[in-house]
């Protein structure tokens, strides 16, 4: 396998990345791989892969809905982990990130599991209900095995915490638009750019934003102060509608780069 | 100004703070709001002033004759938290929790209930405190406990049933947290047991301290010596470590907590956490690493028990510690063993008991047979069972 390129290099200077959630095993395991390469095809810079969880607290219905169907269908770490090694021996040279709930991974066993990752392709992890202070043995294991291992910083985040989580925060870091869940929204928080700026004036490392963004729009106007922009919930209603999963997926993808490029 | 101080948010190597980075600034705020008020004179008097005009506090300690003669062993005394108000031990922790959440500022408190004891004794304290309540609860426990659905209401509170999931407490919890998320800056969680993510379970367990510190006082009253023996149901754990607590220190009073052994280990249908080791270890459930009950994927498993406040997959971190230590031990009592106990009870004592604290007079029962006459064993009688006369008729087949 050829050289992968790190999550930070996929921020390219000038541009908006942008970075699509999608459940691996929704609305199966076959489908849901086609669509990840539709979505790479389609001009995504990096994705995001999510491992279902029976209890997803950070989750909006959307998500919730796709995991469920994700477990029905058998989904376990270790076939996420092998999807990945699927995804890459196709050719998806993109950063995928495993995006997932602790308790599975500590069930697989964190080093095991980190160094399974690596091996199968995997650039780094997002797990939301594990914050820097309780990630100390997967942040070194992360920096052992050369992934990124990615925090959240939620708009009610005090300025000591921003401080915290940018620092220890590796690729990206990733901001959580509105207080709540995932799933979209009407309408973008007009604190938004604000929020933006304020950690942005604490750290050179690139801001992605995430929850609540489902249209070109939204994207286009995130874009314009973020480094990158993801969309998850939308993506996935999408695909659980479309006659043609796939190509739905492309579409979906393609008209929110072309959002992005425009700006 | 909160003080500096912090509270070690870890029971040996369980606890913790698993959630998502919203909850931290809350959580924050949490543990400074409670580590102030815990040494403040005016905060404290309110609440001892409540606990004994409004919930009802000593709750007695009564010596069960007939029950102790029936067994033909030690002495057995019942630590009488059925006679709390609302019915149950759960009102002394929503009382604490939500004189702090007023004096933070909260005017909205959020609750998740199983059975219904909790979201009644939430819905109870906000009544009294004029607090806007929401109470999540799992559609099948709505179903299976719709009484405590109608106080509630009557008493306030809104309902919102949870259909997520297994519709069962633990979703009922993931909606609280969802919900909790999404509001954080004007709402104040009200978790009912003491579990959950650093500082609950520890702030939990010291408004439930007060049910030891008068059992130790009565028992010594009235025996001139301590317990050889307490024994209490462990669901998430808040009446256990509520009266093993004050005890922990006495290493000669034997600390024995009940967890649901529902239709027994080989069936797989039970919620005991540390007696099931195929499916019980250490993991995290809602904020907190302590023994949950999982697959070997790590997704949490469904648990069964007849009492729904035990139908719950994981288990107190301190529980977990103090099982580690060997200072606490664990066992179960099944289905038919806690029915039994309920029959029991009613019929020697004229008390009707929880189905919940029934599981811990089923283990008193076997325990008080094997030992001498002169020793003591004390029960938290954690609730009333009148809230479950609905399951227990139709499981002795005697509905209508």
């Amino acid at each position: 396998m050829t050289e992968l390129k790190r999550i930070a290099d996929s921020f390219a200077e000038g541009k908006t990345a942008f970075m699509p959630y999608f459940t691996i095993g929704y609305p199966d395991y076959e489908t849901s791989l086609e669509v990840v390469k539709a979505c790479a095809d389609a001009g995504a810079d990096l994705m995001e892969l999510g491992m279902p969880f029976s209890d997803p607290l950070a989750d909006g219905p959307t998500i919730q809905h796709s995991t469920q169907v994700a477990l029905e269908n058998g989904i376990t770490v270790k076939k996420c982990l092998n999807a990945v090694s699927e995804l890459r021996s196709a050719g998806v040279e993109i950063p995928l990130i495993l995006m997932g709930y602790i308790n599975p991974v500590l069930a697989y066993g964190v080093e095991k599991f980190v160094i399974d990752a690596a091996q199968a392709g995997v650039s780094g992890f997002i797990i939301p209900d594990m914050p820097p202070n309780e990630a100390k043995e997967m942040s070194a294991l992360c920096k052992e095995y050369e992934l990124d291992i990615i925090f959240l910083i939620p708009p009610n985040s005090t300025d000591e915490r921003i401080r915290l989580v940018t620092e220890l925060s590796s690729g990206f870091v990733y901001l959580v638009s509105v207080l709540g869940i995932t799933g979209e929204r009407d309408a973008l928080p007009v604190a938004l750019s604000g929020f933006i700026k304020k950690v942005r004036s604490q750290t050179k490392k690139s801001l992605a934003v995430g929850f609540g963004i489902s249209t070109p729009e939204q994207a286009a106007t995130v874009g314009e102060v973020a480094n990158g922009v993801i969309v998850g919930s939308a993506l996935i209603k999408t695909v659980g509608q479309a006659d043609n999963p796939v190509a739905a997926a492309g579409e979906f993808v393609r008209s929110l780069k072309e959002a992005l490029l425009r700006k | 100004m909160a003080k500096e101080k912090k509270l070690s948010p870890k029971f040996g190597a369980y606890g913790g703070q698993f959630v998502p980075e919203t909850l931290v600034p809350a959580l924050t705020e949490l543990e400074a709001a409670y580590i102030h008020y815990r040494d403040d004179a005016e905060f404290q008097e309110e609440f001892a002033q409540l606990m004994s005009t409004y919930v009802g506090r000593p709750t007695p300690l009564t010596y069960a004759a007939r029950l102790t003669e029936e067994c033909g062993g030690a002495k057995i005394y019942l630590k009488r938290e059925d006679l709390a108000h609302s019915g149950a031990h759960k009102i002394n922790n929503a009382l604490g929790q939500a004189l702090l959440a007023k004096r933070m500022g909260k005017k909205r408190i959020i609750a998740e209930t199983g059975a219904g004891q909790h979201g009644v004794a939430s819905a109870t304290v906000c009544a009294l405190l004029g607090l806007d309540c929401v109470v999540y609860m799992g559609t099948v426990d709505m179903a299976r406990q719709a009484p405590n659905v109608q106080r509630m209401k009557l008493l306030g509170a809104e309902v919102r049933g949870v259909e997520s999931g297994s519709k069962t407490l633990k979703d009922a919890v993931n909606e609280a947290i969802r919900d909790w998320v999404t509001n954080v800056s004007d709402t104040y969680y009200l978790l009912g047991s003491a579990l959950g993510p650093h500082p609950y379970p520890t702030m939990v367990r010291d408004f439930q301290k007060v049910i030891g510190r008068e059992a130790k006082e009565q028992i010594l009253a009235a025996e001139g010596q301590l317990p050889d023996t307490i024994i209490a149901c462990v669901g998430g754990g808040s009446n256990a470590i509520g009266i093993f607590h004050e005890f922990v220190d006495d290493e000669h009073v034997a600390l024995i907590g009940v967890e649901a052994g529902g239709t027994g280990m080989e069936s797989g249908q039970h919620a005991a956490r540390f007696a099931d080791s195929k499916v019980g270890r250490p993991g995290v459930l809602h904020g907190c690493y302590t023994f949950v009950l999982q697959d070997d994927d790590g997704q949490i498993a469904l648990t069964h028990s007849i009492s729904a406040g035990l139908d719950y997959a994981a288990i107190g971190p301190e529980h977990t510690h103090l099982r580690e230590l060997e200072r606490a031990h664990y066992t179960y009592a099944k289905d038919d063993e806690a029915l039994d106990a309920f029959q029991l009870l009613s019929r020697l004592e004229g008390i009707l008991p929880a189905l919940e604290s029934s599981h811990a007079i089923a283990e008193a029962t076997k325990k008080a047979a094997k030992m001498p006459k002169d020793s003591i064993i004390v029960v938290n009688l954690s609730g009333r069972g009148d809230k479950d006369l609905d399951t227990v008729l139709k499981a002795l087949g005697r509905e209508n």
